[in-house]
């Protein structure tokens, strides 16, 4: 055919929705932008807790235990007389982390197993896919403990089994992807022009999940959040006295009677931030593709 | 219909028999030796040796899995390290209890759910509307056992309405069952919602409004039937999301359940027991999904797997 000889001066296709537009469209969501408020508010905390809290988190006064909000501790003290706000800040800076770095762990270990199953297809597909089976019977949280059991408690063990949880999601989810985009005429183009398989997957299927990625990313780290504070509230997961905020309402309820405001302030951080990753997050699918389903 | 219900639950064969392995294996990977783990740490050397001899240890590890496999066909999942008392008494005792608790969350759940969403799409863009989807988030957000604790504050130690701890009433079960169906009512509100929107915007809709048909019969009778399937589609996944949040709520309101005994079987170390429940659970949870799946086969004839 004489096209055929146009066929290589073809542009690559850069399949990619601009930032500016999704930013754009972004801005224009006031749930995205109160989420995103929000989540700068506990990012920047958590960054410059040692600047912002106003007392060392770990000092004990026993003097002046369980005391209720007052000037000198806005939010009260705790049972052993530590400062609240200052632990609630310590505490932003160790729930960021835990939620970036377990769902970095569920991303790395679920985006290669989709994009290889969906791509191949056949035995890595059968396979793959039978494993992710058996982990999605396990309900999350059971599948989180049964790891902790395994592995034993403490900060490091909470994001690996948080993190694992969350492959099975992430694998789901990009071979779903894969699947319709390798029957699509770039992927064909690709190849025609002697892409091979590693190119085609990394250069042209892969970019072309990231919208997907960034919104379900957004929203796993949401509930990577819940998920390690109730271990946390459990005895299974961030160990007394780090400044945890699940384990912080685990003695809390101790104190239910005599000091309520133990109770309400490490909670009501949890619920703020875990809403600014879901606001953020819904606000992120309609700005990128409001088709998009998740 | 029925070759499609039978393959699938005999899909459910395998994942079921992974789900065994996943639990053979997990006691196994616990550093040091799992006869000991077994027998607990206050087991004397021959307790030790009957265990290691019941459990097949000296043998390969696939005779092992066969063994592990065959008792527990038999419903033998061995005995609680600290009262001695056979799992699987342990769990019969137990399971009703949970899913008394579950059944009573998702009438919660779709009990607010619905209702909401239904409110929140006929007034869409009032400010019903934007409570609604406020409160959605708000329970999708809000950690469960904060909820429960929260509650107890406010119903049991300051109103004194309703007791905190036990399970032998109905009154007993008004507190956990509104803390495990929140999360879930949110969902299913924000579902039954904008399935109601995507109904009210179709043509049957409007010409039923045309020919001068009363609003609530539109809405309940030729809207709400229709916006119904995906919304049951998302009570059934609610469903298995119940048995996550059973184990927190159970740990709030000290609920005798499956899911208390697993947390507190993981703080004490009794790995028989935790090995028992995680199987428990997870295969409630296996074949629930296939319940699940056989009841939208029925409801919507069009789905079915190639």
């Amino acid at each position: 055919m004489a096209t055929d000889s146009a066929l290589p001066s073809v542009p690559r296709v850069v399949p990619r929705t601009g930032g500016v537009a999704v930013w754009r469209r972004l801005r224009r969501n006031r749930g995205a932008l109160l989420g995103m408020m929000v989540l700068a508010v506990f990012a920047l905390s958590g960054l410059f807790a040692s600047w912002l809290a106003p007392y060392d988190p770990y000092r004990s006064d026993l003097e002046g235990s369980l005391a209720p909000p007052s000037g000198m501790h806005w939010l009260g003290t705790d049972e052993l007389g530590r400062d609240i706000l200052s632990r609630i800040i310590y505490g932003a800076r160790l729930s960021m982390v835990i939620g970036s770095i377990s769902v970095s762990i569920g991303v790395v270990l679920g985006v290669p197993i989709g994009l290889f199953a969906g791509y191949f297809g056949g035995r890595v597909d059968l396979y793959s896919q039978r494993v992710i089976d058996v982990l999605l019977g396990f309900p999350s949280i059971i599948l989180a403990i049964v790891l902790v059991t395994v592995l034993g408690v403490g900060l490091v063990n909470v994001m690996i089994a948080v993190g694992i949880v969350s492959v099975p999601t992430y694998a789901r989810l990009i071979r779903g992807q894969v699947l319709s985009l390798k029957i699509q005429e770039f992927v064909e183009a690709a190849r025609a022009l002697g892409a091979g398989s590693g190119r085609i997957v990394f250069r042209h299927i892969f970019p072309n999940t990231l919208a997907v990625l960034i919104v379900q990313t957004t929203l796993q780290v949401a509930s990577a959040i819940l998920s390690a504070a109730a271990l946390g509230f459990l005895g299974l997961g961030v160990q007394q006295p780090t400044a945890e905020w699940g384990a912080m309402l685990s003695t809390a309820r101790q104190f239910i009677q005599l000091a309520p405001h133990t109770l309400i302030f490490p909670g009501l951080a949890i619920m703020l931030t875990v809403m600014g990753f879901n606001l953020l997050g819904d606000g992120l699918r309609d700005a990128l593709d409001p088709r998009m389903k998740l | 219909m029925l070759p499609y219900l039978a393959k699938r639950i005999m899909l459910a064969f395998p994942v079921l028999l992974g789900v065994s392995v996943v639990v053979f294996v997990m006691i196994r990977l616990i550093p040091g030796d799992p006869a000991e783990l077994m027998a607990g740490q206050a087991a004397t050397e021959e307790v030790v040796r009957g265990i290691r001899e019941s459990l097949g240890l000296d043998r390969p590890v696939i005779v092992q899995y066969a063994v592990f496999l065959r008792n527990t066909l038999r419903a033998d999942l061995g005995k609680s390290l600290f009262n001695g008392a056979p799992v699987t008494e342990e769990l019969a005792q137990r399971l009703p209890r949970t899913a008394r608790l579950a059944l009573a969350s998702i009438v919660v759940a779709i009990l607010i759910g619905v209702p909401a969403g239904i409110l929140s799409a006929t007034r869409h863009l009032s400010w019903v509307d934007s409570a609604v989807m406020v409160l959605a988030l708000a329970g999708v957000s809000m950690p469960i056992f904060w909820l429960g604790l929260n509650l107890i504050l406010v119903f049991a130690v300051r109103l004194h309405w309703l007791p905190a701890i036990g399970h032998e009433t109905w009154k007993h079960l008004i507190l956990p069952s509104f803390t495990l169906g929140a999360a879930s009512a949110a969902i299913i509100a924000r579902m039954t919602r904008s399935a109601m929107l995507e109904v009210l915007r179709q043509d049957y809709v409007r010409t039923a409004r045309a020919k001068g048909v009363a609003e609530q019969t539109v809405i309940g009778r030729h809207a709400l039937r229709n916006a119904l399937i995906p919304v049951v589609t998302v009570v059934g996944l609610q469903l298995g999301t119940l048995l996550s949040g059973a184990v927190l709520t159970e740990s709030v309101f000290a609920w005798p359940g499956v899911g208390r005994l697993l947390v507190d079987a993981v703080l004490a170390r009794d790995y028989p027991i935790i090995q028992g429940t995680v199987l428990l659970i997870a295969t409630t949870f296996v074949l629930l999904n296939v319940v699940v799946d056989m009841a939208y086969a029925v409801l919507d004839p069009r789905i079915r797997y190639e």
